[in-house]
This record gives C-alpha cells, structure tokens and sequence, in this order.
C-alpha cells in the first residue's frame, strides 16, 4: 500500500515539475546506480567477449573490449564438437588437451538438479503442510529439531554423510550426490510452512464443512493455492543444486556423473600452468551459467519476491 | 452375491483410506515421514555420529579407535589449526563490514530512484552464480599480467597487482569476490526492509526539523533494525565457511595464506593425510563458535523484537 502511494506522489511531482527533480542530489543517486549496475554486469560481458576470443589472441590483446577474430572455436571446443587430438600442438599451446565434452555434464547436472529439485519441493511441501495445518504426536518437537538442523555447518555433516555413501557403495554414482537433499532440507521444510501458515484458513475449513476429508482438503484446496509458492521454491532449490560444488566434488567425480560446477574445476585444474586456456575455461563458464540464465529471465522476479519473502521469518 | 463381495471389498479398501485421509494423526505423520526418513539419515544422526568420530582415530582403513579428547588435544596444539583460525577471522573481517555497508547503500539507492523489479533483479544475478563460476571469472579478471583489471590500474598508474597470488592480498580479494556475490542479494533484502517502514513517520521527522543523516540514524536504521540482524548473522555465518572459491582459486595458497578453517577440515580427510578423528574435531570446533557468535548476535541485535512494533 505505502509502496503504490508512493510511487503515485512520485509520479505526481514528475508531472508537475520534471526539471525540479534532477537536482544535484538525485544525479549522484543515479551516477552511483549506474556504477553498481556497470560492477555487477562488467564481468558477465567479458567473460563472453573472451569465450568469443581466438585462443591465441587472449595474451596478445589482452585489453581490446570487443573479441578480437571473433569465433565461436571455444566453444565448439568445450562441447565436444572438436576432436581434441587435433588440438595438440595446434595454435598456441594455451589450449587445454583436456577432453571436453561439456554436454554429459550438462546432462550430469541437469539430471542432478532435476531430481533433487522434485524431491525435495515434493517432501518438503508435504512436512510443512503438515507442520503448519495438521496436528499430529511430537509435532512441535520435532520442527523445533528440524530447526536446529539449519545451523550445523555443511562440513559437520559432509565427512559423516560421506562416509555413509561410501558405506552404501554410492561413491561415483548419481543416487550418492543426491541422497543427502533428496527428500527434504530444513530450509526449504521452513520456508513452505511460512507459506502454508500465511494461507487463508476460511476456505479450508469451508472445504471441510462441505463434508471434503483433511486430505481432499489439501489436495484440492491448499496445494493450488500454493502452486506460485513452490515454483519459487522449486527454482531455489534448483539453483542451489546447480551451484553446488563440494558434495559433488567428494562423491561424483567419475565422468559418468561428473555435474559442471566440478568440471569446471577439473578442467581449470588441467590447463597448463603458468598460461591457463582463458578462452575455452571461459566458454565452459558461459555454457555452465546458461541455464541460471534462463532461469533468471523467467523466474527473476519471483525469486526477488521470495528473498524478500525469507527475510522476515 | 459375488457382485456383493467385491463392492465389500472396494469399500472396506475406501473406508480404511477414508479413515486415513480424515485422521489428522495419522496423515501428519505420513506427510511428514519422507522427510524425517531423509533428516534422520542426512542431518541428525551425521551430526551425532560426527562427534563420535572426533573421539576416534580412524583413516577409513582400518576400524575406528577410541582415543578420548586426543584428537582435540592434536588440533589444539596444532599451529596450522590456530592460523586457520586466524585467517577464516581476517576473512570474515574483510567480507562482512564492506559488503554490509554497501548492501545498506544499495537498499537505500534502490529506494530512493525506483521501485523497479528489473533493477533488483540484476542486482541478485552474481547471487544466481556458482561459487566456482564467479572464483573462475575473478581469476581471469584479476590475472597478474593479463586480466582487465590489472591492465587498468597499470594504465591509471596504480600498477598491477598480484590479487591472488600475493599472500598479503589473497584474502582481501577472495572476500572481495565474495562481496561482489552477495551485496546485490544482500540489498533485495534489505530494500524489503526499507518498505515496511511508515512513510509518516519520515515526513513528522521533516517537519520537526530533522535531517537527512539524523532521520537515516533516527529512524532508518533502528527499524531496519530486524533485517539487518537477520542479513548480518546469515552473512557471517556463511563467512566462516568460505570454500568454494578458495578451492578453485587459491587451494589454500599461496604459502598457507587462503587455509580457511573449512580448507584445513578437508586437508585433513582429502590431501594432507586421512585423519578423520581430527577434522570432526576441528568441525565440532567451527560448529561450537558458529552457534555462539549466533547467540551473541542474536542478544546483541535483538533481533526477533521490531522497533516498529511501539509505533503502530
């Protein structure tokens, strides 16, 4: 409400007088906005311009803004679509012979991602919805202990979880790097049930005066109510599997499972020391950071409104 | 009457589910069991069986062996230990003021210009990023002889600087990658925060004669107050358990001076030797300061009472 006033004042006063509001003050604001935005953007524009680089001409232009002989080697590189034995010896020798095929890794992650992001909006949903909705035995003590779930450190519990993939046999295997988020993360069970408990109870107890039963309720009432709020969590959780590293860094290295995070890594950690393959390390990047991309475009607002969401538990 | 068993059939199966589907009881729990299936596998007993093992000598080999407090006894008199310490501190010392203050600015920025979703929505994409992605692109913009940067402080005479690979700026500048991540982020949450406060009570300020720094002092930051708590304790939380970039950038270097605490934990079991007693000990010991650096953050923000509270 004080927002849409607000900004009908705002309005207001730039009809009325529009030279009145450029006045030394508001110049400085938008001078600095248009920093912040040149920062944040600056490093995506030139980690393009230098995947679109020739190899070669990363070291001797080093400073020209555009790519220099633009092409598009890189990244027909990195997704495999050339042999890497033509590499060696070819062009300049900063070229990673590291073989590259950037597409089982996009799969790899988009598998990974994709299940984990099912599950765990699925689980998850369904604890807090019965957190927030149903009373059943040791109910608060057991969200109480979920809660206290959010502040162990990752690391407390890598090296045991670790430890029990290993035990399982599922070092290198796709059901290992998804195990421990598959089927909830404290979050995310936290995050729904503010949502749930933020619905209005009068339509679902209008459900269950008509005689529907507790689970017709949620099926029917609740969870189409609350289809915008696990999307968003559904793309948070994604994005949080997309970016993570050290669990699929311990359990998944094998190639057959290896996610991008850490073939980024892998194949940051081939290049030749002393003059690292900039081009084809920065072509993997761009294609890693596509499908965040996209993403963003579609679900950017959403995801803005659900951190500010998160912030006033 | 064979017609008869089946429909008995049918409605003995429809009953039970019936009565299953109207039994709050039962229904919490079985909505609540894949869940507690995975928390208890995944959160609690790692957690307990954790601090087993940081009782134990055990290199995965051979059996677990018993050895008491020796494992915190080693860690404690190991000198990397306490510079690990040390550096995870500086770390956090770097990364949180500078990245607060700028994420209070930006709130404040994105207040005052607009209520567009666009620009909130740029500002949260480095957030979007991998760790390792971001690291990746910081190490080609900072190179010493080649990335942008450097050549624009050589051009500005500044001169070129060694970011990463000098032990006195290593730190600094993989905090500073970190602030690049998070400020954005951090100022979404913040400007939330800017938006629960009444615009009256800035307009009786102005009318009773109070400026610009005394109404951001006044009133801003004391009801701001909850978010900031909130922002802060996140932040450093997450501070004290800075990895990913490190791993791809620094690995610890040069000459130890990136081993944050969670690097020497995975030293510990992956590269140095496979000590899994002393890096649960080391991990009960980052978890203990997490939990009170969080209760005397949490006592000295005051963070679950609104200020607002006494004014509406």
């Amino acid at each position: 409400m004080t927002s849409i006033t607000q900004t009908a004042v705002k309005a207001e006063a730039g009809t009325a007088s529009w030279a009145q509001r450029i006045n030394i003050g508001n110049l400085v604001v938008w001078i600095l906005i248009g920093l912040l935005l040149f920062i944040t953007l600056f490093p995506f524009y030139w980690v393009v311009r230098t995947a679109l680089s020739e190899p070669s001409s990363v070291y001797a232009y080093a400073s020209d803004l555009l790519p220099h002989n633009a092409t598009t080697f890189n990244f027909e590189r990195v997704l495999g679509m050339i042999d890497p034995s033509t590499l060696v010896g070819q062009q300049a020798s900063n070229i990673s012979p590291g073989t590259l095929n950037f597409w089982i890794f996009l799969r790899n992650s988009i598998i990974v991602s994709g299940l984990i992001t099912v599950g765990q909006t699925i689980f998850s949903a369904m604890a807090a919805y019965a957190f927030a909705r149903l009373k059943f035995p040791f109910r608060n003590l057991l969200f109480t202990i979920y809660l206290t779930g959010l502040m162990v450190p990752g690391i407390v519990l890598f090296i045991p979880n670790f430890v029990f993939v290993r035990q399982l046999g599922w070092i290198g295997t796709f059901q290992g790097i998804i195990a421990p988020t598959f089927l909830m993360s404290p979050f995310a069970v936290f995050f729904m049930r503010q949502f749930f408990l933020s619905l209005n109870r009068d339509l679902e107890e209008a459900a269950l005066l008509d005689g529907s039963s507790k689970f017709g309720v949620f099926w029917r009432v609740s969870l189409p109510l609350m289809t915008g709020p696990l999307l968003t969590m559904g793309v948070l959780i994604f994005v949080g599997s997309w970016n993570d590293y050290l669990w699929p860094f311990l359990v998944g290295r094998d190639e057959e499972v290896r996610v991008l995070t850490v073939a980024l890594s892998v194949f940051k950690s081939q290049t030749p020391q002393g003059s690292p393959d900039w081009a084809g390390l920065m072509a993997g990047t761009v294609v890693s950071i596509v499908p965040t991309i996209l993403l963003f475009i579609f679900f950017g607002r959403r995801v803005v409104d659900s951190i500010q969401f998160s912030g006033f538990k | 009457m064979t017609v008869n068993a089946s429909t008995r059939q049918t409605g003995f199966l429809s009953r039970i589910l019936n009565t299953i589907s109207n039994n709050e009881a039962i229904l919490g729990l079985i909505f609540v069991l894949p869940s507690l299936i995975g928390f208890t596998a995944f959160f609690a007993v790692p957690a307990v069986r954790s601090i087993f093992i940081s009782f134990t000598e055990w290199n995965l080999l051979r059996d677990p062996e018993w050895v008491g407090l020796a494992n915190y006894q080693d860690i404690f008199a190991d000198e990397r230990f306490w510079r690990s310490l040390t550096i995870t501190i500086s770390y956090v010392l770097w990364n949180i003021p500078i990245q607060t203050v700028l994420a209070v600015i930006m709130a404040l920025l994105m207040n005052r210009v607009s209520n567009s979703a666009i620009f909130r929505s740029i500002m949260i994409l480095p957030w979007l990023m991998p760790n390792v992605i971001v690291a990746s692109l910081f190490l080609w913009l900072l190179d010493p002889t080649l990335g942008i940067v450097n050549i624009v402080l050589d051009a500005v005479g500044i001169g070129k600087q060694g970011f990463f690979g000098l032990p006195d700026q290593a730190i600094a500048t993989i905090a500073g990658v970190n602030i690049w991540r998070h400020m954005g982020y951090n100022a979404v949450l913040l400007f939330a925060g800017l938006k629960t406060i009444p615009t009256s009570l800035y307009e009786a300020a102005t009318v009773d004669g109070a400026n610009a720094s005394t109404r951001f002092f006044r009133i801003t930051l004391p009801l701001l107050r909850p978010v900031l708590a909130f922002v802060i304790i996140t932040s450093v939380i997450g501070s004290f358990q800075i990895f990913d970039t490190i791993a791809v950038t620094t690995q610890g270097g040069p000459a130890g001076a990136t081993r944050t605490i969670i690097f020497y934990i995975y030293q510990e079991v992956f590269e140095r030797r496979i000590s899994m007693g002393t890096a649960t000990a080391a991990s009960t010991v980052l978890f203990l300061i997490l939990v009170t650096i969080t209760l005397i953050q949490n006592r000295f923000f005051r963070s679950d009472r609104s200020d607002l509270a006494e004014y509406s």
